[in-house]
């Protein structure tokens, strides 16, 4: 199967200061589709440096990123939202709605950046909505929606462009655990039922037991080993042994 | 496009009220800056303009209208005589003296006429007639300065140069650049008001027969009349507006006012739109981070400014109309000719669209990874 995201020697370089600080040095990853691996690892580690890259919003230093199969390292920068807009999908850890917009328009944006009819992303907002449990809620706006419901409508939005990967960066960090374990099998379910690519970065020990795959990320690199694959295990909501080490 | 420009605008009720003030703010001052530029302009050459003269015949280098040197007025038949002129006729424009009725004196600026003639004569009557100047003695003033001289009716009788004087008639809205107002009477009760010798003029103007050159006649009056400049109208205003706009410290404290109104609107209304925007600067981030090119963005942002600029030009005209109509009964006027109304339009969305333009430069150059930033 080809990987959604193939990385190989990923090296990103800020910078700052006198020598520049090496924030990844030599990543290799593939993540395929229908998986949900998890990035953790210490802050300033380099896991949101890598999500970043991956996600076509920060460019690499030296290394390759391939992307849908696209060669990502060495584009312009005027040609990444593009890719962006094809193929990914993100969901952050502060939800990034826009205030101003009901649930229903946040999704709607989306859809229109896409190029969709006034009249066919009003519709496929209510599905998306729909499918998050919030089908009430097209007229709500963000500040009268909950932690959670924020995030599903985030969920929404990023499914709105049919991306076939699905970053997050901390996306059950605000949320009270019976909240981020139904974002997390929201998570699951886009990984398992649809077959996208789904990455999350997190710290949050009471979801590891979610992921497919947990990869360590430490001052830059990819810690070895990398905990097995975990899908088929039947209580996939309890913490793995093997995640807990890496924490 | 969800209504994304509009929202952040209208979302923060509070913010929106910022902007608003800073635009109306910015309006108000340009147009009441502009407005007191041009009300004085205006009022610098008001007679010339007013003339309905094509040519002014002055003594040698009369720099402006207000410094006119006596001449002989037999120039008068020389100039009647001259193949092209319609009609000529003899002004006098000089300052004298107004005793009040309680002894003080003001300034005044006498300007004598033919009455039975229509060039030079008064505009905006608002009572009596310009008929009523061939009484003896009679005098029409501008109801803006009964204060100053001491008026309160037609029928009043005042001094002015030690002669008598009657009040039989008020314009509306003619205004002396100078504290000396001016006071519309015949000709030859001007002659007596001044002072001037009886065959003396300070100007002669001249009406151009209809489908002749004006500049053909200046020619010919200058081979014909000696010792004197022979000017159009146009030429004559712009020399009395130049010399009152740039060669006194009034003119050139106004010019500065307008063009300080200018920059300090601008200003505003750029802090005013940049503050805005860069309010939405993370959703912005965000639009960017989930693939938006750039001129999405560009579009969100000018289409905040543009609506800006409308609503907040329209709350500032409002506001204007009343700032004008205010300033018709005070000493300085504040004009807003219908061009500059729709050049203040103009001049507002360019603001507020230049403002979003520096503010776009800053959007342009967010880094998207802002939006893993917590």
């Amino acid at each position: 199967m080809q990987a959604a995201i193939a990385v190989r020697d990923l090296k990103k370089q800020y910078d700052e200061g006198a020598a520049g600080t090496l924030a990844l040095r030599g990543v290799d990853l593939d993540v395929v589709p229908g998986e949900l691996l998890m990035l953790v690892g210490p802050s300033g580690s380099g896991k949101t440096t890598l999500l970043s890259i991956m996600g076509c919003i920060l460019t690499a230093t030296s290394g390759s990123v391939r992307v849908a199969g696209r060669e990502v390292v060495g584009l312009r920068e005027n040609e990444l939202p593009a890719l962006r807009l094809e193929h990914i999908g993100f969901v952050f850890q502060g939800f990034n709605l826009f205030p101003t917009l009901t649930a229903g328009e946040n999704v709607e944006l989306m859809l229109d950046l896409k190029g969709a009819s006034a009249t066919k992303a009003r519709k496929r907002s209510r599905e998306l909505l729909e499918q998050v449990g919030l089908a009430g809620k097209y007229e709500s706006f963000p500040a009268d929606l909950s932690g959670g419901q924020k995030q599903r409508v985030a969920i929404a939005r990023a499914l709105a462009g049919d991306p076939g990967i699905i970053l997050a960066d901390e996306p059950t960090a605000a949320l009270d655990s019976h909240t981020g374990r139904n974002v997390m099998e929201m998570m699951t379910e886009l990984a398992h039922q649809r077959g996208r690519a789904v990455v999350i970065v997190t710290h949050d020990s009471r979801v590891l037991g979610f992921a497919d795959r947990i990869v360590k990320i430490e001052d830059g690199a990819i810690a070895a080993p990398e905990t097995e694959p975990i899908s088929s295990r039947p209580h996939r909501c309890q913490m793995p042994e093997a995640a807990l080490s890496l924490i | 496009m969800p209504p994304l420009a509009q929202r952040n605008l209208f979302h923060d009720k509070v913010r929106l009220t910022v902007t608003l003030t800073g635009i109306v703010f910015s309006v108000v001052l340009i147009v009441v800056q502009l407005g007191l530029f041009l009300g004085f302009t205006t009022a610098t050459s008001n007679l010339i303009d007013h003339s309905g003269a094509d040519l002014w015949i002055t003594s040698k280098n009369v720099p402006y209208v207000e410094q006119g040197v006596a001449f002989s007025e037999r120039k008068l038949n020389q100039v009647r005589a001259v193949p092209g002129v319609a009609d000529a006729q003899k002004i006098i424009a000089h300052w004298t003296q107004w005793k009040r009725h309680d002894g003080g004196q003001e300034s005044v600026q006498v300007v004598g006429f033919n009455v039975d003639d229509p060039l030079e004569r008064p505009w905006n009557l608002v009572e009596g007639r310009v008929e009523d100047l061939k009484s003896p003695d009679a005098v029409i003033m501008d109801e803006l300065y009964k204060q100053k001289l001491g008026v309160t009716r037609v029928g009043e009788v005042f001094e002015i140069g030690g002669y008598r004087a009657r009040v039989v008639g008020f314009t509306r809205g003619i205004r002396s650049f100078t504290t000396s107002p001016y006071v519309f009477t015949s000709f030859k009760n001007a002659q007596d008001f001044t002072n001037m010798r009886e065959d003396q003029t300070l100007f002669i103007l001249v009406k151009v027969a209809p489908g002749v050159s004006v500049e053909q006649v200046r020619r010919a009056l200058l081979d014909r009349v000696k010792d004197v400049d022979v000017l159009t109208n146009a030429q004559f205003s712009h020399m009395t507006t130049f010399y009152w706009m740039f060669t006194t410290g009034a003119g050139v404290a106004v010019l500065i006012a307008a063009v300080l109104g200018l920059v300090v609107g601008f200003v505003v209304v750029a802090q005013t739109i940049y503050a805005t925007t860069m309010d939405h600067i993370r959703e912005f981030g965000t639009l960017k981070a989930m693939g938006a090119p750039n001129s999405y963005v560009y579009k969100v942002i000018m289409k905040q400014a543009a609506i800006s600029a409308v609503i907040g030009y329209v709350l500032g005209m409002i506001v204007s109309v009343f700032v004008v109509h205010g300033s018709e009964k005070g000493g300085a006027a504040i004009l807003m000719p219908m061009p500059m109304a729709i050049g203040m339009f103009f001049l507002t969305l360019t603001m507020c669209v230049g403002a979003a333009l520096v503010s776009i430069n800053k959007v342009t150059r967010i880094d998207p990874a802002m939006v893993f930033k917590g």
